[in-house]
C-alpha cells in the first residue's frame, strides 16, 4: 500500500478530494466516513470480497506478454488483462466491494449512475447477485447510445431511470443519483469512479487496487522483477488508473502514465483532457481539476469513448499530476479507434475505447528495449462494436 | 453600513416572507424588475438564485430556470451589475443563493468584497461545508458585514444543529423534508414533529423551506418559525404569468 499518496483523515490528497456536499448529505456521507475503514478491513469482509473477486469474478486477471506488440514499440509490454473479468471491465471489483459494504450497513437498497453502461452493469449483477433493488441513474442521451448495456441491467432486474436534466450525460446521472440520495437517504450509493466525496475515492481506490497487488505478484513470478519500468491507464474519474497504479505509487522508478481523451484534439472545443484544460474547482462534492467556464460553470466534455466523457478526475489523479507523480498522455478518439485495431490484429484482443486510449499512448512515448511496461486493459470491447464497426465500415482507421 | 437583513430580524419576528428566484429568468433583465416588485408587494427578504450548471440540491424547476438564464447570457459580472442597479432603488435584505465552485472559480475572496459593494446582505452556498467555512471563510465574512445562512434538516442531528446555530451569522434554513427544492407540497404531521423538535434547540431566526408554495403551507410554517421561503412554486408561477403576476402571487401568500 502506499504510504505517500495516502488519503487524509478529513479525505484530502494534498489539495484534491474533500466533502463539499449539502447538509441533506452530510449524516450519510458521515456514516460511511465514519465505517467504511473498520468494514472493509476487516478479516471476515476480506474474506467474503477476496473469495467472490476468485470464484465469482473470475480473478485473478491474466497478465498476458504481448509479443507482436512489443516488437512493434521495440519495448516489453504486458497487457493486465482486466477485460476477462465477469461482467467485462474492472467495473466488477468495485462493485463486488461496495455492495459487501452495503449489506454491512444494512442498507436495502442500491443505486448507482452510469456512463457507457459498464458500472451500471456492474452494479446491477452485484445486486441480483445479492437479492437487492437497483436504481440505475443513466442518461437519456447515452441510453440512447448504449442500448445493449441498458437491456443487460434490465434483463438482470434492475431499473434503468433517464438523466433528463442538463446534458443527459454521465455528470447529470451523477447529480441525479446524489438527488436520489438526498431524497432517500436510506439507499445505499454506489459509485463507479474514484470521484466524488470522501470517503468514495479512496474506498473505489483500495476496491480496485487488487489490479496493480496482482501485477507486481505476476510480473514478480514471470520475470523476477519486483517492479515495472512503467504503468499505462486511461483515466476519466480514474478508477482502473488507481488500482493499476496503486501499489507502484511509492516506488519511484515506476513511471505512472495517465492516458487522457482528447476527443477530436487538445484545442477543438471538444475534449475531455481534464488535466490539461481543467482548472481546480468542486464537481460531485471534491475538489480537483475539471473542465469549466470563468464563471465556473461546468463544461460538456467529448470523448468517443462514454467511459472518459467525464468533465472531472478522481482526486487522487489530480494530485498525482499536480506534483509531477503521474505523467498525461493526451489521446484522440482516431489515436484511440487506431490502437484498438492495432491490439485486436496483433494480439487478437480487442479492447474497450477506453482501454484502447492506454494502449494509443504508446505511440507517444520512449521505452527502451529492456524495459518492461504494464498496460491497463480495464474493459473488452463488445461494448463498442458499433463503433468498431463504423469505422471499418467507412475505413476511418488506418488498421 | 449595517446589515439590511440583521435589521429586519430585529425588527420583525413572524410571517416573514423570503422569495427566491433564479437571476437572469425568464428574461436575463428581469433581475432587477423582479426584485423591485417583490419590495413593492411587501417581501421581506429575496433570496437570488445564481444560475449554476450542476445545482445538486436543486429539483428540476430551479435547474431548468438556470439553464434558460445560461442560455440568455448570464455571468457573475452582469449579476452584480444587476444588484447595483437594483439597489438605486429598493433597500430589502437581498441573499444570494450559489455553488461553491462558482465562487472558487471566481475567487472567493474577490466574490465576497463584490456582494459587500453591490449591496448583497447575505449568502448561502449549501456545498460549502460548515467547518471549511469557519476555518477558512468565517473572518472574511465578519470583516465584509455579511451574513452566512446554514441549512438543517431533519437528519441533522440535536448537536449539529446547535453548533450550526451558532455559526451562522443570519437565519438558519430549515429544509422542511428530505428531498430537493421543489419536490413535495404540503406539510405533514412528521414535519411538524421535527418543526417541534428543534425550536428550542436554535436560537437563531428560522425559516422553513421546501415545500411552500401558498398561503396555507406558508401560514402553517410561520407558526413553527420566524418565516418560511419559496422557490420553485415562485419559479413556476413566473414561467406561467411572468413579472406581471408577482403583486398578486405574493398578495395570495400572504392571504
Amino acid at each position: 500500500m502506499s504510504k505517500k499518496y495516502q488519503v487524509s483523515s478529513d479525505g484530502y490528497y494534498g489539495d484534491f478530494g474533500g466533502a463539499w456536499v449539502p447538509e441533506m448529505l452530510y449524516k450519510n456521507v458521515e456514516e460511511l466516513q465514519a465505517n467504511y475503514l473498520q468494514i472493509i478491513e476487516s478479516r471476515e469482509f476480506q474474506e467474503e470480497f477476496r473469495t467472490l473477486l476468485e470464484e465469482y469474478c473470475g480473478r485473478p486477471t491474466p497478465l498476458t506478454y504481448a509479443a507482436r506488440l512489443s516488437k512493434e514499440y521495440n519495448t516489453h509490454i504486458f497487457l493486465k488483462r482486466e477485460d476477462c473479468n465477469h461482467t467485462g471491465s474492472h467495473k466488477l471489483n468495485n462493485a463486488i466491494g461496495q455492495i459487501l459494504v452495503a449489506k454491512r450497513l444494512g442498507k436495502k437498497r442500491i443505486i448507482a449512475e452510469t456512463g457507457a453502461g459498464q458500472h451500471g452493469v456492474a452494479t446491477a449483477t452485484v445486486c441480483a447477485l445479492m437479492n437487492l433493488p437497483c436504481i440505475v441513474y443513466m442518461g437519456e442521451v447515452d441510453i440512447a447510445r448504449q442500448q445493449p448495456n441498458v437491456k443487460r441491467m434490465e434483463m438482470l432486474g434492475a431499473e434503468v431511470r433517464p438523466a433528463l436534466s442538463g446534458s443527459r450525460t454521465l455528470k447529470d446521472a451523477t447529480n441525479e443519483a446524489i438527488r436520489h440520495w438526498i431524497a432517500n437517504p436510506d439507499d445505499y450509493y454506489l459509485i463507479g469512479s474514484a470521484i466524488g466525496f470522501h470517503p468514495y475515492p479512496d474506498m473505489v481506490g483500495r476496491f480496485q487496487s487488487i489490479i496493480s497487488e496482482e501485477i507486481r505478484a505476476q510480473l514478480k513470478a514471470k520475470t523476477g522483477k519486483e517492479t515495472p519500468d512503467a504503468v499505462i491507464a486511461c483515466v476519466g474519474g480514474g478508477s482502473n488508473a488507481v488500482g493499476a497504479f496503486y501499489h507502484f505509487l511509492d516506488d519511484d522508478s515506476v513511471r505512472i502514465i495517465e492516458a487522457e481523451a482528447a476527443g477530436l484534439g487538445i484545442d477543438s472545443g471538444k475534449s475531455a483532457a481534464t488535466s490539461i484544460l481543467g482548472t481546480e474547482g468542486i464537481i460531485h462534492g471534491c475538489r480537483t481539476l475539471l473542465m469549466q467556464t470563468e464563471d465556473g460553470q461546468i463544461v460538456e466534455p467529448h470523448s468517443i469513448s462514454a467511459g472518459l466523457d467525464y468533465p472531472g478526475i478522481g482526486p487522487l489523479h489530480a494530485h498525482l499530476i499536480k506534483t509531477g507523480r503521474a505523467e498525461v498522455v493526451p489521446v484522440t478518439d482516431q489515436q484511440a479507434l487506431d490502437a484498438a485495431f492495432k491490439l485486436t490484429r496483433l494480439e487478437g484482443i480487442i479492447p474497450a475505447l477506453e482501454s484502447s486510449h492506454a494502449l494509443a499512448a504508446l505511440d507517444q512515448l520512449t521505452f527502451k528495449p529492456t524495459d518492461v511496461v504494464i498496460v491497463n486493459v480495464s474493459g473488452r470491447g463488445d461494448k463498442d462494436m458499433d463503433t468498431y464497426m463504423k469505422a471499418m465500415k467507412d475505413g476511418s482507421t488506418t488498421h | 453600513m449595517n446589515n439590511r437583513m440583521t435589521a429586519l430580524f430585529e425588527n420583525k419576528h413572524e410571517n416573514i416572507l423570503n422569495i427566491y428566484f433564479t437571476a437572469g429568468y425568464p428574461n436575463i433583465n428581469d433581475t432587477v424588475t423582479i426584485i423591485s416588485e417583490l419590495e413593492k408587494a411587501g417581501v421581506d427578504l429575496i433570496e437570488v438564485g445564481i444560475p449554476y450548471s450542476d445545482p445538486l440540491a436543486d429539483g428540476p424547476t430551479i435547474q431548468e430556470s438556470g439553464t434558460v438564464a445560461l442560455k440568455n447570457g448570464f455571468t457573475l459580472k452582469l449579476l452584480f451589475e444587476q444588484i447595483r442597479e437594483a439597489r438605486k432603488t429598493t433597500t430589502v435584505p437581498l441573499i444570494l443563493m450559489g455553488y461553491v465552485n462558482q465562487l472558487m472559480q471566481y475567487g472567493i475572496e474577490k466574490f465576497v468584497k463584490e456582494c459587500a459593494d453591490s449591496g448583497v446582505d447575505g449568502l448561502i452556498i449549501p456545498d460549502l461545508p460548515p467547518a471549511v467555512f469557519e476555518r477558512d471563510y468565517k473572518e472574511l465574512f465578519a470583516i465584509h458585514n455579511l451574513s452566512f445562512t446554514f441549512l438543517v434538516t431533519p437528519n441533522t442531528s440535536d448537536e449539529r444543529i446547535k453548533m450550526l446555530d451558532n455559526l451562522t451569522t443570519g437565519f438558519l434554513y430549515v429544509v422542511s423534508s428530505a428531498s430537493i427544492t421543489g419536490a413535495k407540497s404540503g406539510i405533514s404531521d412528521e414535519q411538524v414533529a421535527y418543526f417541534e423538535r428543534i425550536k428550542p434547540l436554535i436560537s437563531s431566526p428560522k425559516l422553513i423551506g421546501f415545500g411552500i408554495s401558498d398561503n396555507e403551507t406558508f401560514t402553517t410554517a410561520c407558526s413553527y418559525a420566524e418565516g418560511a421561503i419559496i422557490g420553485s412554486a415562485f419559479i413556476k408561477m413566473l414561467s406561467k404569468d411572468g413579472v406581471g403576476g408577482i403583486a398578486s402571487y405574493i398578495k395570495s401568500v400572504r392571504g
